[in-house]
């Protein structure tokens, strides 16, 4: 069923009936399916993938790069939890490379987002440096291109 | 005295393409979305690209041999026999060519004769009629019809063939109905052939694209048909290489030396960037082959779906990139239909009447195309229908 997750993964508004048609079983199978995957943590949640600079909504982000000591026993698990917890923070990731955890984090202003860094994250007994990163535009975001419109561009035979 | 160019009688007398003529209105009107295009919507996967471009930096440039790419020939080879079961002898029994229609185009150009009758199953890919009678045949459709999910029958076959008879052009699957012959629909076809000397040119092009459980068999590996058939394919819609311009023809020795005789002359060879890419594509293109076969499958069942809940009816197209629906409930022609559904709701697709006369009442419809642009066009084609009183 890798193909009914990728199908809701290109567009989870496909109703259960769409989906039945398109892989070839019932309706039934298809919800049935969905259930399973939300109950056992599979699919996670569904949402739209909004362009916010369309908007009034004063929308910025940055991807802040943390170096962390790990933590005995908890390894970066203990530190991830409480920054994952901020309401500001949007994706939290343990990275390779020349730093341990890549935080996207968004605000109403680049101030909000500078003050957040220094008041709440650097702040952390476990954070040893921080970098970040402004958002000056997206080009592309999950999957979707923000730039321009997509054109068909085979020429007419 | 007034100069006047003298043109051949045969190709002035020829129609242009119907599926080009709504094209070039569609293009002059804003906001059209088109179904109409019959070519991958996918570009060709980028390690098949870069073999391309890494045969430009090494600048390997040059024609290469008529043949083709000994290399690449054998890989075709390797291609037929895994995927269709066939042998062929990469040294004199397979021709790279420019697209599959190049092999088409050798084959009738190499097999008939004036007056020779040449047998097309129709509706049919648009280049076969005008080319078999450039090359001095006499072409006689023979209808197929939907309640035979568009397949030839041994009786139609059988009720076609006189005695000048020469040549059947099979193509399956079929552009545009998207309707296949099984093995069992082949096995009856070579069985009325087997006692006559009709030979076969058999375009498989879109062989790598059925859906559901059966795959593609080729004409030529049923019992007693190799050494009457010219078997062609190519790279454009299987691989998504369409602009590359590869394709080729295999088949028996003493009619593939005549035609690389022809493509020689004419031809040269197939452009050698596109030989190199194709190698690439034939070595480590399944998985992506199976990928976009994949996705159209998904787009296919839902259009049919879309279409038979419109009522505009259509048979479960098992093969290629389009459907046929019939439109009879409009009470219009297929001119008429696509007209309009072009001038009211901006949606072009191709009247059926352009694969041969017996297209008439269907339209043909790709789903190249994204399943939202795809969704957009049938929720258009849905209001159409139901403003004019489906």
């Amino acid at each position: 069923m890798e193909k009914l997750l990728k199908l809701l993964d290109s567009n989870a508004r496909l109703t259960d009936a769409q989906l039945g048609v398109m892989l070839g079983c019932s309706e039934k199978e298809i919800s049935e399916k969905i259930a399973e995957f939300e109950r056992c943590g599979t699919i996670r949640g569904y949402k739209a993938v909004i362009d916010w600079d369309k908007t009034d909504r004063a929308y910025v982000t940055a991807l802040i790069e943390l170096r962390v000591s790990p933590k005995r026993d908890l390894g970066f698990e203990g530190i991830a939890d409480t920054i994952m917890r901020f309401d500001e923070v949007e994706s939290v990731y343990l990275v390779s490379g020349g730093y341990d955890l890549a935080v996207i984090v968004s605000g109403r202003t680049f101030k909000d987002i500078a003050m957040f860094v220094a008041k709440r994250l650097s702040t952390l007994d476990s954070v040893l440096s921080t970098s970040t990163h402004f958002v000056l535009r997206r080009y592309k975001d999950s999957g979707v291109i923000f730039l321009g419109e997509e054109k068909d561009e085979r020429g007419v035979l | 005295m007034s100069f006047q160019i003298r043109l051949n009688k045969t190709l002035e007398r020829l129609k242009p393409s119907g599926i080009r003529r709504f094209f070039d209105i569609a293009s002059e009107m804003d906001d059209v979305i088109s179904l109409s295009i019959g070519e991958p919507d996918f570009s060709t996967p980028w390690h098949i690209r870069e073999a391309g471009i890494q045969s430009l930096e090494k600048g390997k440039t040059w024609y290469s041999p008529n043949s083709g790419l000994f290399k690449l020939r054998k890989n075709i080879a390797g291609y037929i026999k895994k995927h269709r079961g066939l042998c062929y002898d990469p040294k004199d029994e397979i021709l790279v060519t420019v697209g599959g229609s190049e092999a088409i185009d050798l084959g009738l150009r190499s097999l008939i004769s004036p007056g020779d009758e040449v047998l097309i199953p129709q509706p049919s890919f648009v280049c076969y009629e005008p080319l078999a009678q450039l090359a001095g045949g006499t072409v006689k459709p023979i209808v197929t019809r939907a309640e035979d999910c568009f397949r030839l029958t041994a009786d139609a076959l059988r009720a076609a063939i006189t005695p000048r008879t020469r040549l059947l052009i099979m193509s399956y699957p079929n552009n545009p109905t998207g309707g296949v012959m099984r093995r069992e629909h082949l096995e009856e076809i070579a069985a009325v052939l087997r006692d006559t000397d009709i030979f076969v040119i058999s375009d498989e092009i879109y062989g790598e694209l059925t859906y559901g459980q059966q795959k593609h068999v080729s004409l030529a590996s049923i019992d007693g048909m190799q050494e009457r058939t010219m078997l062609i394919s190519g790279f454009s819609k299987a691989f998504a290489m369409t602009g590359w311009r590869l394709g080729y023809a295999c088949g028996p020795r003493v009619l593939m030396k005549q035609v690389i005789k022809l493509h020689q002359y004419a031809l040269m060879c197939a452009p050698t960037t596109a030989q190199y890419a194709a190698i690439e594509a034939l070595e480590n293109g399944d998985g992506d082959v199976e990928a976009m076969r994949s996705e159209y499958d998904i787009r296919r069942r839902y259009i049919v779906d879309r279409l038979n809940k419109i009522g505009l009816t259509c048979f479960d197209p098992e093969g290629a990139f389009y459907v046929f629906p019939s439109i009879k409930i409009t009470g219009l022609t297929s001119e008429q239909f696509c007209k309009r559904l072009l001038e009211e709701k901006r949606v072009a697709v191709v009247p059926g009447t352009a694969f041969g006369e017996s297209g008439e009442g269907f339209v043909r419809i790709s789903y190249c195309y994204s399943l939202k642009h795809i969704t957009e066009a049938m929720d258009r084609i849905e209001e159409f229908i139901i403003n004019n009183g489906g």
